[in-house]
Formats: structure tokens, C-alpha cells, sequence
């Protein structure tokens, strides 16, 4: 009963799908501007019955209902409460609907927060976003109904959700990430509704910029915990494979950071307004195609969803239509692209129009990399892997060129700036950034690793770059003049300089080893005693396995960990819990392998010197973005409604 | 502070009981070689992991299989061979540069000069072009 | 003109991307075709399943055109299979048996089980055999031309439709090329 209830939710919110699209777009025909604001109406009530469809489908969850198949897929009955409220989200069906509940509530959001927009473009915007929402709710109609039953007695307790997934990671990492991607469609959203009026009002930046902040924010927030995650559940001490679909989470990533840069220029000295528009436009795209990646089969992949082709033919209508329409608007609205007024070589708007294209040759790089096998394999030229080892080889390079601009163009002023004033203000910064490193690394560790250097050089770069901007900045306006929103930038540069920090570090400075042990054995790894105390079976609520005690000392140092190796019940699958020993310097990190005959087991043990800087930095990015959003500027009462001051026509 | 320079200090110092190794080389030049052939080679069974980290039974026996080679004192480009001579190129995770990957190899450069000639023209247009 | 080609150019990529995708939907990304087609058997020796002093070895597939098929007790699918292995063998085509990474008396019973469609069999132990055809699972069936040439590897259960589709065609031309 639930799961119809469940489904019928669905369809009424599809039905004021509808009526949120075609009212108001009559409205705009007709010239009539009450049915125009129906969209008010519409938005919340589409809401309403989304949250109520998901809600059902979590109560089948909760309820142990199998005759829901996607429940008796995705669930047990002996799977903890917590994950049961997970698991919803757990495969495809799921995973969409909390999708579309995601870009429901943005709308929502959109729709209570905009009272004082410009209001053609405010029920464009909604006209967009509901044309979206229509699009993915019927994809979950026509082919991923998560409430479809299945009438078998069976005696299973269910397929339970997938032991990698029973993991708190799995409580954050995908509502973050779709709150990323999907927060892209308002900044989308935002950009059709410019193209389809005609023009971009001043205040379009100003409106367009918080929620792309937040959809940005999200997605940092997603990809860095997907990374600690993968870093502590897979058990081979890694935090990025370049896998298909990490990389369709990092390319929507990386041109909205494009776009939050853009939008600063946008919003400050009206311009880049085609860029901006474009970069919104694929942004979201890049979610989309994502999308089809991992739901199509088109590539292998750890996250990929069950794959089917019908599916992947339905997203991929849906891509040609939104992306193919949207990018033929562009084309035909935006009059010019690359045509800047009065752009000086040295300022901070031609370092930003750089930026963005460092980045956007990033993503293309990323893009090409990822789809290649599929090229290759369509033009009927064989089957070619493209891995870990090619992404590091070019990703690595085309950084560097960005890392040494963003030193620069955290200093440079707007409109115009000069190579004196740079010099006098960087100079220091860039001797201080080459001698350091080397003297650290000289010093402590009495080698000169060229790779570590470089990398730290770079890093050193852009901390003392921002730190000096912040203290100019300290210097003229004192602690009241600086802005949540400047704070905010300084934040996140510097927490891009701790990752860079924390990648180099622990890529060049980490320690693996392979070694057969048994209880009581002990080897030196790392200038610690690792003793493999003793190991016991050991039995959880839907797993039972191994664990082993080991002790880590060194100088009076101890401590214990407990890696573990788990049989989960349903399926007999294996999977290795390692056991980290966590500190901010250095991380030692020990999986169980396989048992070997007698007693003994094949352990591996990893050094990882300040790996956690990766996903502290990660968290500065975050955090800084959050500043910048909730920048009182933003929220200031009694701001005028219609700008008129500057019109671009596009 | 103390932990800061202990961590560094420490970083460096690569010893293990090599007696233990599950696969024990000679020397730290076989070991590195070992090490990084696996993890540019893919596991055909969990195709998304490389020979490294699959536990796979196809991996595990190809991991012995290099391992043996590695011993021998094959070079790289043997090794290479012997995969690709039975799996096909589809088994290395870092594609080789042939025709086919040209564009692949070259392409990131070949966009980078692509944009930094749209940023530079955009830098050379300036007074008189309005945004109409 | 050219600004108007130059604001098109991300749409005409696009569309090509789609192109691409469109294609690829047809296609599986985890199958292998084998890298050994054309090329010669890889020599081994094997004692033979059942029988360990006998000896089966590449030459043995030489003289005429067979099938070689990669099985296991273990492996679920190859069950599926056997059926249509049997009858293959009753109209009179060859087949030689890998027995990949196998214990010997759990290989014995299968086939008691399950039915022996096999000429000889290989005990492929340690799976050393399998990695030299470019085996990466089970079931395989290879067809061997009379010199010994791999001429094409099915990885998959070997069905009436497949086998009709795939491997008649290609008998057909080498016995046409005699």
C-alpha cells in the first residue's frame, strides 16, 4: 500500500511538473502575469509530493517490505536501522529518486528566496527547473520505477545493501554530491532563463552567484569525503583512481569552480558575461553526461549502477535535448564569446580569464581521457584502457601552470596592474617559496627529492601568496574590513595549497610493503615496531570474519589497531576493513590480505606522511566557500529590485 | 613540532624485514620495478583495479607471473610484452603511444596552446569593441 | 561569420559526443577480444585429466579443425553450457578440454555429472596455460584451424545461436580455403 502511495505521490508531482511548465510559459505568451506566479504555487506543492514519494519508499525500507523489489535488492532484514535509511539510496531506482527529491527541494529554495529577483527572469528560471524535473521524474516512471513489486514467496532476508556501502561515509557522500550536482541546474537554470529573456540584468551575478556557491560548496564536500572514504573502506590505501566516475563528479567540479571565478568578474566589473553563461551551461552538463556514464554500462566502472541499456538510451534523448538545446541557445543568443572590452594583460580580470582557461583545458584533458576507450572502441580500432597512470601523467603538468597563476592572481588588482607592484609585493614571496621547501626537505630529511620539491615550491606559492594578500588587506582596512566573502577566498586558496601539500608529501614520502606475518611476529616499517599481536574470529550483526591486534611502537610510542577481514553473511562477500593508525602527520594504515595456509596472513602495511592535509585542505575549500555564501551582502534588506544600471545585451 | 620533524625524519626510511615480503626481490631497483608494473596493469576479472590491489584468481596468478619475470631480471618492455601479447593492450591501464593515442598523448598539450591563442587574442582586442 | 562558427563549436562537439555515446550503447566495455587471433597455439604439456601419464600438448590439436573449450567444476556457467557442448560433440566436432585451476576428483565428477563432451582433456592446475591463451575466465572456447592457429575466442557460454552466428561461419571459409 505504501509503495502505491509512494507512486502516486510521484505522478501528482509530475502533474504539477507540468502545470509549472506550461502555465506559466502561457502566461508569458499570453502576456497574462497571474498565471505567470502560479509557478508559486506549482513549486511547492511538486515538493510536497516528491518528499512524500520518497518518504514512502523509505518506508517500505524500514518496513522489510520484499515484495518491493528494489527493497529486497538493496536491503536485509538483519541490516542495522541506520543503514536501512542509506539504503535507499543504494541502487539505481533509489539513487534517482533522491535525485529528483534533491532538485525538487532546490526549486523549492529558489522559489522561497527569491522574492526580490527580477521577475521575468525568476519564473523563467522556475520554467527551467521544472522542464528538468519533468524530464527525470519521467525517466523514473518509464524506467526505473523503485516501487515495482515482485509476488514470489521467497525465504531470503533479502539481497542486502553491498558491504562496501555499510559504511557512515554512506550517510553523506551521496546526498552531498547530489546536492552538487543537481545545485548546478539552478546556476543552469539561471543561465537559459538569460538567454531565453534576451538580456542579462547587473543584478543577474549578484542572484546567480549564491546558489552556485552552494551547489559548489556541496560538491567539495561530496568529493572529499568520497575520497577519505575510498581512502579508508577499500583497503589499498588510495584516495583517487581516476575511475569513470570519480572523474564525472571532478569535471563538474572543476568548471564550477571555473564558473564561481567568473561569476566574481561577472558580478564585480560586468564582464566574461558569455563565458559565465557558458560555463553554467556546462557545468551542469557535465553532471548530466556524468550521469549517463555510470547508468548506461558504456564503462566499467566501481560506482556503475546496474547497468541497462534502455536507460542509458532514455539519458541520452534527454542529454541531446537539454545540452544540444541549450548550447544551440547560446550559440544563438550569445553575440560574441571571446570578445573582451578593454582587457588588460596584467589584471586580475585577465588572470581570472586565464584561470578559466587552465581549467577548462583541465576538464577537456579529463573528459578526453575518460571517454577515449569508448571512441576507440566505436571507430572499431580495439579496446584500450585509459588508468591511473595517464590522468597523473597529464593532470600533474597542466596543474602547474594554474598553481603558479593563482599565486599571482590572489595580488593582482582589477582593471589594471603593473609588473613593479607585483614584483615588489611577490618578490619575497617567491624567493621564500623556493628557499623553504628545499630547506626542509635538506634539513629533515637529508635528501633532495625533485618531485617533492617541485610540488612543495608550488604549494608554498599560493599559501604565502594568500597569506600576504590577507595581511595587505589586514594592513589598510584592519580586522572590520575584511569581508566573510574575502575571508572566504583566502580560506580556500589556502586550503588548495594543504592539499597540494598533502598530495605531494604523501605520494613521494609514502612507504608500501607486502609481508606474510604470523601472531607474534614483528617487523620494522617505517622507523616503527609493528608486532601482529594475536587474531580472533569475530562475528557482527550481518558479517562474521577475522580480527586482528596489532601494536605500533616506537620510542615509547604505542598503539593498537585492529584491521579486520569480514564475510558478510548474504552472498559470502568478502572485504577488508583495514585499521589506520591516525595522526595529523602521518597516517600508518594496515589491511588484512588473504590467510595462507597455517596461521599466517598477508598483510600490507602503507606509510602515509600528512595524507590528512589532502582532506583538511579539502575541508578549508569548503569551509571557505561557505564563508563567501553567507556573506551578509548577499541578504542585505531593501536592495533594489530592478538595476537598471547596465544592460548587456546578448 | 616534535611529531612534525619525526614524521619527515621518518618518512624517508625505507626498511622492511624482507624475509616476510610475500614477494621478496634482490634489490630496491626490482622492488620498484615490480611495484610500479602492478599497478600499471589492469585486472581483467575486477576490471577497475589494477594487479595491485585485485584479489582476484587471474590476478593473483599474474602477479606471480611478473613476479617470476621480475626475479629473472626482465626489463620493462618484456613484461610489458608478455601482457600485451596475450591480453592485448586493453591490459595496461597507461596506454602505449601508437597512432591510435596520439590524440590522447597529445591532445592536453594541443589544448593548452589552443587556449592560451583564444586568451591571447582576447587580451590583444581592446578599444573600440563594445559589447553591443 | 567566424564568431558565429566559433560559438557553434561547442555544440558541434557535443553533437559528435553523442554520436559516440549512441554507438557505444551497443557495445561491452568489459569484453575482450582475444590479442592471440592468427597466432599459434602457445606450446604446453598437460598431463591429461584422469589419466596423468598421457600427455596432451598443442601438437594434438594439429591435423584438423577443432575447439578447445576452458571449463571448471567451480564455474557456475559452464554448466550451462554442456549441454550444447555434448550435442556439438555428437555431430562430430572435436572439442579438447582445459581444465582451468581445477581440483582433479572434483573435475572427474562434474563431468559424471554433467556429461563428457571432450576428446582429451588438459589439467591446466596452476593456470599458467590459460594466462599463455589470454584467458582471463571461465567458460572460454577457442577455434583452432588444422595448423594450430587461434581463429577466434568466444569468452561466454557457448550457446546454439553463438555458435551459429560466430564459429559455422568461420569453419565454413576454412574448410573452403582448403
Amino acid at each position: 500500500m505504501i509503495a502505491e502511495i509512494g507512486l502516486f505521490a510521484l505522478l501528482l508531482a509530475l502533474l504539477f511538473a507540468f502545470m509549472l511548465v506550461i502555465v506559466p510559459t502561457l502566461g508569458i505568451i499570453f502576456n497574462k502575469e497571474d498565471w505567470q506566479a502560479s509557478v508559486k504555487i506549482y513549486v511547492p506543492l511538486q515538493f510536497f509530493f516528491v518528499a512524500l514519494a520518497y518518504l514512502a519508499l523509505t518506508v517500505c525500507f524500514l518496513t522489510d517490505d520484499f515484495t518491493v523489489s528494489y527493497v529486497l535488492m538493496n536491503s536485509s532484514k538483519s541490516l542495522p536501522l541506520f543503514y536501512k535509511i542509506c539504503a535507499v539510496w543504494g541502487g539505481h531506482e533509489g539513487s534517482m529518486l533522491l535525485w529528483v527529491f534533491i532538485l525538487t527541494l532546490w526549486m523549492f529554495a529558489v522559489n522561497l528566496f527569491s522574492k526580490n529577483l527580477f521577475f521575468p527572469l525568476k519564473i523563467r528560471v522556475l520554467i527551467v527547473l521544472g522542464l528538468l524535473s519533468i524530464g527525470f521524474i519521467l525517466f523514473i516512471i518509464i524506467t526505473s520505477n523503485p516501487y515495482s513489486r515482485q509476488f514470489e514467496i521467497l525465504q531470503t532476508v533479502g539481497r542486502d545493501l553491498n558491504p562496501l556501502l555499510q559504511d557512515p561515509g554512506f550517510l553523506f557522500h551521496p546526498p552531498m554530491l547530489y546536492m552538487g550536482y543537481v545545485g548546478f541546474s539552478v546556476a543552469f537554470s539561471f543561465a537559459i532563463a538569460a538567454l531565453w529573456l534576451g538580456r542579462v540584468e547587473s543584478s543577474w551575478a549578484k542572484w546567480t552567484r549564491p546558489w552556485t556557491l552552494a551547489a559548489w560548496c556541496f560538491l567539495t564536500a561530496g568529493i572529499t569525503l568520497g575520497s577519505w572514504w575510498a581512502y579508508r573502506e577499500l583497503g589499498w590505501g588510495g584516495w583517487w583512481f581516476w575511475d569513470p566516475v570519480e572523474n564525472a563528479s571532478f569535471m563538474p567540479w572543476i568548471v564550477g569552480t571555473a564558473l564561481i571565478h567568473s561569476l566574481a568578474v561577472a558580478e564585480k566589473r560586468e564582464q566574461f558575461i558569455a563565458w559565465t553563461l557558458l560555463l553554467a551551461i556546462t557545468a551542469f552538463s557535465l553532471s548530466l553526461v556524468g550521469t549517463f556514464l555510470v547508468r548506461s554500462g558504456v564503462l566499467t566502472s566501481v560506482h556503475a549502477f546496474a547497468v541497462d541499456p534502455e536507460r542509458g538510451l532514455y539519458i541520452l534523448i534527454f542529454l541531446l535535448v537539454v545540452i544540444g538545446g541549450s548550447l544551440g541557445l547560446f550559440a544563438l543568443r550569445a553575440k560574441s564569446v571571446v570578445r573582451v572590452k578593454n582587457l588588460n594583460l596584467i589584471s586580475r580580470e585577465a588572470a581570472l580569464l586565464l584561470n578559466n582557461v587552465f581549467l577548462m583545458v583541465i576538464m577537456l584533458t579529463i573528459l578526453m581521457g575518460t571517454v577515449y576507450p569508448l571512441i576507440i572502441d566505436g571507430l572499431g580500432l580495439g579496446k584500450l584502457s585509459v588508468g591511473a597512470p595517464y590522468f597523473n601523467a597529464v593532470f600533474i603538468p597542466l596543474m602547474i601552470p594554474l598553481l603558479i597563476l593563482m599565486g599571482f592572481g590572489v595580488q593582482l588588482n582589477w582593471q589594471r596592474d603593473g609588473f613593479k607592484r607585483l614584483y615588489s609585493v611577490l618578490g619575497l614571496v617567491g624567493l621564500l617559496s623556493l628557499f623553504i621547501p628545499a630547506l626542509l626537505e635538506i634539513i629533515i630529511t637529508k635528501s633532495f627529492n625533485l618531485n617533492v620539491y617541485l610540488g612543495l615550491v608550488l604549494a608554498f606559492w599560493v599559501l604565502l601568496s594568500t597569506l600576504k594578500t590577507l595581511l595587505i588587506r589586514l594592513k589598510i582596512s584592519g580586522f572590520m574590513g575584511i569581508s566573510l566573502a574575502y575571508l572566504g577566498m583566502v580560506i580556500a586558496h589556502l586550503g588548495l595549497s594543504l592539499t597540494v601539500i598533502g598530495i605531494t608529501l604523501s605520494s613521494g614520502y609514502g612507504i608500501e610493503s607486502d609481508v606474510k606475518m604470523s601472531p607474534g611476529e614483528h617487523i620494522f616499517f617505517a622507523g616503527f615496531d609493528i608486532r601482529f599481536v594475536s587474531e580472533s574470529s569475530l562475528t557482527g550483526a550481518n558479517y562474521h570474519g577475522n580480527r586482528a591486534h596489532f601494536m605500533i611502537s616506537s620510542n615509547g610510542y604505542e598503539k593498537s589497531i585492529f584491521p579486520e577481514k569480514r564475510i558478510y553473511n548474504v552472498g559470502n562477500i568478502p572485504m577488508t576493513e583495514s585499521a589506520i593508525d591516525v595522526s595529523l602527520f602521518r597516517d600508518i594504515y594496515v589491511a588484512l590480505g588473504e590467510p595462507i595456509n597455517d596461521d599466517s596472513w598477508s598483510v600490507r602495511f602503507y606509510y602515509k606522511p600528512f595524507v590528512r592535509f589532502i582532506w583538511g585542505g579539502g575541508f578549508f575549500i569548503f569551509f571557505g566557500g561557505f564563508l563567501a555564501l553567507v556573506d551578509s551582502r548577499y541578504y542585505l534588506k531593501g536592495r533594489k529590485k530592478n538595476k537598471l544600471t547596465f544592460k548587456a545585451k546578448i | 613540532m616534535k611529531q612534525l620533524i619525526l614524521a619527515i625524519l621518518l618518512s624517508f626510511v625505507h626498511l622492511t624485514a624482507s624475509a616476510n615480503a610475500t614477494y621478496p626481490l634482490d634489490s630496491a631497483k626490482q622492488e620498484a620495478q615490480f611495484h610500479h608494473l602492478l599497478h600499471d596493469l589492469r585486472c581483467l576479472v575486477c576490471q577497475n583495479q589494477d594487479l595491485a590491489d585485485s584479489n582476484a584468481g587471474l590476478a593473483k596468478d599474474l602477479r606471480n607471473e611478473i613476479y617470476n619475470l621480475v626475479k629473472e631480471g626482465k626489463s620493462d618492455k618484456e613484461i610489458i610484452d608478455y601482457a600485451t601479447e596475450r591480453y592485448g593492450d586493453f591490459i595496461l591501464f597507461k596506454p602505449p603511444v601508437k597512432t591510435i593515442t596520439y590524440l590522447l598523448w597529445f591532445g592536453p598539450g594541443l589544448f593548452l596552446v589552443l587556449g592560451l591563442f583564444i586568451f591571447w587574442r582576447s587580451c590583444l582586442i581592446r578599444k573600440g569593441q563594445i559589447d553591443e | 561569420m567566424k564568431v558565429l562558427a566559433l560559438r557553434l563549436m561547442p555544440l558541434f562537439l557535443f553533437i559528435i559526443l553523442i554520436g559516440f555515446f549512441w554507438y557505444s550503447l551497443s557495445l561491452d566495455p568489459k569484453k575482450l577480444p582475444s590479442a592471440k587471433l592468427g597466432k599459434p597455439l602457445p606450446n604446453f604439456v598437460l598431463p591429461v585429466l584422469g589419466n596423468p601419464n598421457l600427455k596432451l600438448s598443442q601438437n594434438d590439436l594439429n591435423g584438423k579443425i577443432s575447439i578447445l573449450n576452458v571449463w571448471a567444476s567451480w564455474c557456475s556457467s559452464c554448466v550451462d553450457e554442456q549441454i550444447f557442448l555434448l550435442h556439438l560433440a555428437r555431430i562430430g566436432v572435436t572439442i579438447y578440454g582445459l581444465n582451468y585451476k581445477d581440483n582433479q576428483d572434483d573435475a572427474i565428477n562434474w563431468l559424471s555429472s554433467w556429461g563428457n563432451p571432450y576428446k582429451l582433456i588438459g589439467s591446466d592446475l596452476d593456470g599458467k596455460v590459460a594466462i599463455d591463451l589470454g584467458v582471463y575466465g571461465a567458460p572460454e572456447t577457442f577455434l583452432i584451424d588444422k595448423f594450430g592457429t587461434i581463429r577466434f575466442r568466444y569468452a561466454g557460454v557457448l550457446t546454439s545461436k553463438i555458435w551459429q552466428q560466430e564459429f559455422m561461419p568461420r569453419i565454413n571459409e576454412m574448410e573452403h580455403n582448403l
